[in-house]
C-alpha cells in the first residue's frame, strides 16, 4: 500500500505519531493509519526479513512477535502498535550469535528457497513462549498459520522439535 | 484500502458516541482489515477499542464466567478456567484459524466476523450480502462449502466460527453498549438468518459495542465435545462442525445441547432436537434419531448434499464421543 491508497487524496488525513520498541531499540514513528505493520516494516524501516506472501493472513510469512506473541504483521495496522515491543527475524540474533531456533533450522536444513522461512522462524519461537507443543502432532498443528510451498515441512518440523527445550529455557522471547 | 480516520478512546463512553454508521469498531482486525484489503468494507473511519479495559476473565455471583470483549482467541482458549468448566469452548476455539490469527482475534470480534462464502469476496460477481438486490451467484453456482439449513433465496453463505458454535451450545449471553444504554443479548437471537436482508449478519445497531460475553453456569464440561470436519487436518473453515454436551445420570440424558457449525448462516441449534433427548438413555439408536430430527428440514444445493450425511455422521460420533468423554482415568 502506498501512502495514497486507490489515488485517493490523502490530504484530510493526517499521520499518527507511535512509539515503539523495535528489536529492542525505541522507535518514534509517524504512520498514516492504513499502513499495515508489514509494509511500515519493509517500505519504511528497511526490515525486508518478514516477507508479504498473501498479504491476507493466510501463508504465515510476514509473521512477527509482538509483546512476545506471534502475530500476522500483514493483519496489523502500525498505528495500533503504539506501545508495543516488536521482534522481527532480524532481532532474533545476539550479535554474530544466531537465535537456536535459527540454528536449528540451519542443522536440519529446514527450507529450500527460503522465502516462508522468516515467518517460520518467528512463529516458532513463538510456539516456544506459549508453552503448549509437547509431541511432533502439536506442533505440526500449532505450526499450521505457516505454509511452505516447497513442502519443507519435515525438516521444519523436525528443527522446531530440536530447538524447543532450548527455546523454553531461555524464558518468554520479546 | 480506502483512507480513513483514526481514533483511539480510552473508554466505552467515549467509543460508542465516536460511532456512526460510516465507522467501524477495531480489536483484532483480522477479518475487517482483511475485507478493508478487497474494498468490501470501506469505512471512514475506524475506532481502535483496544485501548478499552474489556480484558478479564471474572466469575460471576450466579457460577458463571464474564469474558471481556477483548480477550484474545488463545488466551481464551487456554485460560485455567475455560479449560476447566467449559472444554467445549476452548476445543472449538483452537479448532479455528491459526495460531496467529487467534493471538490478535478477539472475544467480540470473533461473533463479529462476516458471515461469507467466496462470491462474497470476489467483488467482480453480484451478492446480495456486498450489494443488496445484486443476486445470489453461489445458488447456482460452486456451492459446496454453503448452507444447507435456515438459507433463503437471496444467500446461501455460513458463519465460518468454531468459537460462536460452542457459545450457542453454552447458551452464551452477549453484553452490548450503544449510546441509549446497555442491553444483554441471548447467543440464539444475536446472529441472523439471511431472509430478505443478508447484508446483516447480527442484530447489533451501529452505535452497540460488545464488551463482554457471558457464559452461564452449567453442568456440561465433563460429557462434551467438538467435532469439526474440513478438506484438510488443520487451518481451514469447517465443512461441518458440531458441538455437544451432556449431562448424565449413569446412561440417561439429564440436559444436551447440540450446535452445528459450517451448516448455516449462523451457529445452528434446535431446542426440540435438544429436548427429545432429555430422559434417553445414551445410545446410538438415540443419537441417530436426534441427528434425523435436527437434519429433516435440511436443504441441498447442487454440490453440498454430502452435507446432510456428513451432518448426520457428525453429530451421532460427536455425541457419542461426548457421552464417554471424561471417562477416561
Amino acid at each position: 500500500m502506498s501512502a495514497t491508497p486507490n489515488g485517493a487524496a490523502a490530504q484530510p488525513y493526517v499521520a499518527h505519531p507511535i512509539r515503539l520498541t523495535l528489536n529492542g531499540q525505541d522507535r518514534q514513528l509517524s504512520v498514516l493509519p492504513w499502513t499495515t505493520l508489514l509494509d511500515l516494516l519493509r517500505e519504511q524501516l528497511d526490515l525486508v526479513g518478514s516477507k508479504k506472501g498473501c498479504d491476507h493472513g493466510q501463508c504465515g510469512a510476514c509473521t512477527v512477535l509482538r509483546d512476545g506473541k506471534r502475530v500476522n504483521a500483514c493483519l496489523t495496522l502500525a498505528v495500533m502498535c503504539d506501545g508495543a515491543e516488536l521482534t522481527t527475524i532480524e532481532g532474533l540474533a545476539d550479535g554474530d550469535q544466531l537465535h537456536p531456533m535459527q540454528q536449528a533450522f540451519i542443522k536440519h536444513d529446514a527450507f529450500q528457497c527460503g522465502y516462508c522461512t522468516p515467518g517460520q522462524i518467528c512463529s516458532a519461537v513463538g510456539l516456544a513462549n506459549e508453552g503448549r507443543a509437547h509431541d511432533t502432532a502439536q506442533i505440526q498443528e500449532l505450526m499450521s498459520g505457516n505454509l511452505c510451498r516447497c513442502g519443507a515441512y519435515s525438516n521444519i518440523r523436525d528443527a522446531i522439535e530440536d530447538a524447543l527445550p532450548t527455546c523454553r529455557n531461555r524464558g518468554g522471547e520479546q | 484500502m480506502n483512507p480513513f480516520q483514526y481514533s483511539k478512546p480510552a473508554d466505552v463512553h467515549e467509543a460508542v458516541h465516536l460511532s456512526s454508521a460510516a465507522s467501524r469498531f477495531i480489536a483484532g482486525g483480522t477479518n475487517l482489515l482483511d475485507l478493508m484489503k478487497e474494498n468490501i468494507s470501506r469505512p471512514e473511519h475506524l475506532i481502535d477499542i483496544t485501548g478499552l479495559p474489556l480484558r478479564a476473565i471474572e466469575e460471576t455471583a450466579e457460577g458463571g464466567l464474564l469474558i471481556g470483549a477483548l480477550v484474545s482467541n488463545a488466551d481464551l482458549a487456554w485460560h485455567p478456567l475455560i479449560e476447566q468448566r467449559y472444554p467445549l469452548l476452548s476445543q472449538a476455539i483452537l479448532a479455528g484459524a491459526s495460531p496467529q490469527l487467534r493471538n490478535m482475534a478477539s472475544t467480540g470480534g470473533n461473533l463479529l466476523q462476516r458471515t461469507r462464502c467466496y462470491y462474497f469476496y470476489d467483488a467482480t460477481v453480484p451478492c446480495n450480502k456486498r450489494e443488496p438486490g445484486s443476486g445470489c451467484p453461489a445458488r447456482t453456482g460452486l456451492n459446496r462449502i454453503h448452507a444447507i439449513l435456515g438459507a433463503s433465496a437471496q444467500c446461501v453463505a455460513t458463519h465460518p466460527s468454531d468459537m460462536c458454535v460452542a457459545l450457542a451450545a453454552l447458551e452464551a449471553r452477549v453484553h452490548v453498549q450503544g449510546r441509549g444504554g446497555a442491553r444483554v443479548i441471548e447467543f440464539a437471537d444475536f446472529h441472523r438468518l439471511p431472509g430478505d436482508a443478508p447484508q446483516r449478519d447480527n442484530q447489533l445497531a451501529d452505535d452497540e459495542l460488545i464488551t463482554a460475553v457471558e457464559l452461564p453456569a452449567d453442568n456440561l464440561a465433563r460429557h462434551s465435545h467438538y467435532l469439526k470436519i474440513r478438506d484438510r487436518a488443520s487451518y481451514a473453515f469447517a465443512l461441518v462442525s458440531v458441538a455437544a454436551a451432556l449431562e448424565l445420570n449413569g446412561d440417561e440424558i439429564i440436559d444436551a445441547r447440540l450446535a452445528l457449525g459450517g451448516v448455516a448462516h449462523k451457529p445452528w441449534r434446535d431446542r426440540a432436537v435438544e429436548a427429545s433427548l432429555i430422559g434417553r438413555t445414551v445410545s446410538r439408536e438415540t443419537f441417530s434419531n436426534a441427528a434425523d430430527a435436527l437434519l429433516q428440514d435440511a436443504e441441498p444445493l447442487q454440490h453440498n448434499g454430502f452435507k446432510i450425511k456428513l451432518a448426520r455422521r457428525a453429530i451421532i460420533r460427536a455425541l457419542s464421543d461426548a457421552a464417554v468423554a471424561g471417562e477416561q482415568p
